[in-house]
């Protein structure tokens, strides 16, 4: 592997590792809404969880441009309070990531949470467990499956994601290339096809590995219990 | 002591819930039909469905006033529930289900550990999955898991209708144990009357959301045959009396009866010990005088205290020396042998039809 291509996989696994780490607990917040709570703007914000899977990618990152841009309200919002930039930065690759693998994120958490029967946590209550005990050691473990299936889904969103990146933050070698781009950028290039099979095998392995290391995670997280 | 005095009233779906009633130590039985608000009743003891109004109180503590406006949550009101569908914790293991109200509900370990896995049989399973428990086995644990979280009262819905006979079978034995051994109050809520017979001390009948009778299980239950005397299969008498000798080699009991001594298959029973018997009515006949030549040895003389023709069959409420037994004939045969009130009749009972329960102590009041 040539030096360009490692820091290509290592800013792809940085961009959607950070983009997920930040992605799950909001995630999780609203799986639980959309599973547990009846309320007034409940279907308004399941349609708003699920429209990047369903807009144009590049209407998702033409969206985050306006919003996070320099010139964005929010963009201008994050700078000032916590100087932290979206624009053309691998921070805005992990952003346009983490939106585009959101409703990948919310929709397993939801299904698992859903599955949950109310009657454990009615049962832990009855055991002296406080709703806040009872979250921690019945709900939760037991809509591990499901966190863990959002989190790999939503990782490999994020690792390939294509259309809203390169809207948003553009094609900038070492700051927002990620592997897809990467790929993108050298087919574009005359003599690059052979470059771009060594990128797409990469991403294969890494694909693969990715698999193997969440497969043996959940069988680690859920089989091992009692 | 009063084990618990509630008196609450509230809604459970399309109807109201209005029920008072007390109660002394030992086991409670909620009877009524699906849908009379037993479970619903439950919950509101539990703390896990809100009554209107009311008051519930248990050993002394009160957790439902709405005069005052206490309303303890759930997990403070030190209670133990068992559930029908037992709801074992399917991600940890039978240990750390049973002693969940240890390590997650901070409750006291008043009683031993190893005490409560020896009374439930629980040794070899301890570090098994629900997942891989038979059905008895499971309800086992849930009962554990309950008396494990130092209650002061064990509310119990209905944790047998889950399984099948020969499951039941195999539960009701330890139950009967939790009444005898642990001392703590026990509310059970069932449609069955044999359940009820074999482990309740004290009953209260439901019907759409009220309490329609309660007493001392003999005289409730009675009262229950006859009123519900269409129902053939579940007519059936309470009767106490005490064992005074055992023949090991026929496997039989001969148990003293205020009217009589009778002699049953049984074993684990041994002289001296008050035993409850269920007598079905349809098992019951009836002769004007002693038989020889019968394979039914179990004679009883009894008064005739009532007779009750229900189109081709005759319920005849007989009196054993203040006990109460009930018989079902044919009102042909009621007919032919001139039973009427006031008169003297002979009870036949097959000794294998009886079923013969041990009991700690007397709960036999007067009739």
């Amino acid at each position: 592997m040539s030096e360009a291509e490692i820091s290509i996989i290592l800013l792809s696994a940085k961009v959607a590792f950070v983009a997920i780490a930040c992605a799950l607990l909001p995630a999780f917040a609203i799986a639980w809404l959309l599973a547990r709570k009846r309320f007034a703007g409940r279907g308004l914000l399941q349609a708003l969880v699920t429209l990047p899977l369903v807009l144009p990618p590049v209407a998702t990152g033409y969206g985050l441009l306006i919003l996070f841009g320099t010139k964005g309200p929010l963009g201008r919002f994050f700078d000032s309070l916590f100087g932290l930039e979206f624009a053309f930065r691998w921070t805005g690759a992990a952003l346009a990531a983490g939106v585009m693998a959101f409703p990948l994120l919310v929709r397993p958490i939801r299904l698992s949470l859903e599955a949950i029967d109310q009657g454990y946590a009615e049962a832990a209550r009855t055991l002296g467990a406080s709703r806040l005990v009872v979250f921690l050691t019945v709900t939760l473990p037991l809509a591990l499956p499901g966190i863990i299936a959002g989190a790999v889904l939503g990782f490999a969103k994020a690792l390939g994601e294509f259309g809203a990146t390169i809207t948003f933050v553009s094609n900038i070698p070492g700051q927002t290339q990620t592997l897809s781009l990467a790929i993108y950028a050298l087919l574009q290039t005359p003599s690059g096809d052979a470059a771009a099979m060594r990128l797409i095998l990469l991403a294969i392995a890494l694909a693969l590995l990715a698999i193997i290391a969440s497969e043996l995670l959940a069988r680690k997280l859920t089989r091992d219990r009692p | 002591m009063t084990a618990f005095d509630i008196d609450i009233k509230g809604r459970a779906g399309s109807f109201a819930i209005d029920a008072a009633f007390r109660a002394e130590l030992g086991v409670t039985a909620i009877f009524g039909a699906s849908g009379a608000g037993k479970s619903t009743l439950l919950k509101m003891i539990a703390g896990t469905a809100r009554p209107s109004s009311g008051r519930i109180v248990v050993a002394g503590k009160t957790l439902y006033d709405s005069v005052s406006g206490i309303d303890l949550p759930p997990e403070r009101r030190g209670i133990g529930f068992v559930f029908q569908d037992a709801r074992l914790f399917p991600h940890l293991s039978v240990r750390k289900n049973l002693t969940y109200a240890r390590w997650a509900g901070r409750r006291p370990a008043s009683r031993p550990f190893g005490e409560v896995v020896s009374l439930l049989g629980l040794e070899n399973r301890l570090d098994s999955d629900p997942a891989t428990l038979s059905g008895g086995e499971r309800q086992r644990v849930a009962i554990g898991r309950a008396l494990l979280a130092d209650p002061s009262l064990l509310l119990m819905d209905e944790p047998l209708s889950s399984l099948d006979k020969a499951r039941r079978r195999e539960i009701l034995p330890y139950l009967e144990a939790i009444r005898t051994e642990t001392g703590i109050p026990v509310l059970y809520v069932s449609h069955e009357t044999a359940e009820i017979a074999r482990l309740a001390d004290t009953v209260v009948v439901l019907e759409d959301g009220r309490v329609i009778d309660s007493g001392p299980a003999a005289t409730v239950l009675a009262r229950l045959s006859l009123a519900t005397g269409g129902d053939t299969e579940e007519a059936a008498t309470l009767i106490e009396g005490r064992v005074t000798a055992v023949d090991p080699a026929y496997q039989t009991a001969t148990v003293a009866l205020d009217g009589g001594s009778i002699e049953l298959t049984g074993t684990g029973f041994n002289a001296g010990t008050i035993v409850r018997l269920r007598v079905r009515a349809t098992d019951v006949a009836i002769a004007t005088q002693p038989h020889d030549g019968l394979s039914i040895r179990n004679q009883l003389s009894c008064r005739i205290d009532e007779l009750r023709r229900e189109g081709a069959h005759a319920m005849v409420v007989l009196d054993l020396g203040g006990q109460r037994l009930i018989a079902r004939i044919t009102a042909k045969s009621a007919d032919a042998l001139e039973l009427a009130p006031g008169g003297r009749a002979i009870a036949l009972l097959k000794a294998v039809s009886v079923e013969m329960a041990r009991v700690e102590q007397s709960t036999r009041r007067p009739l």
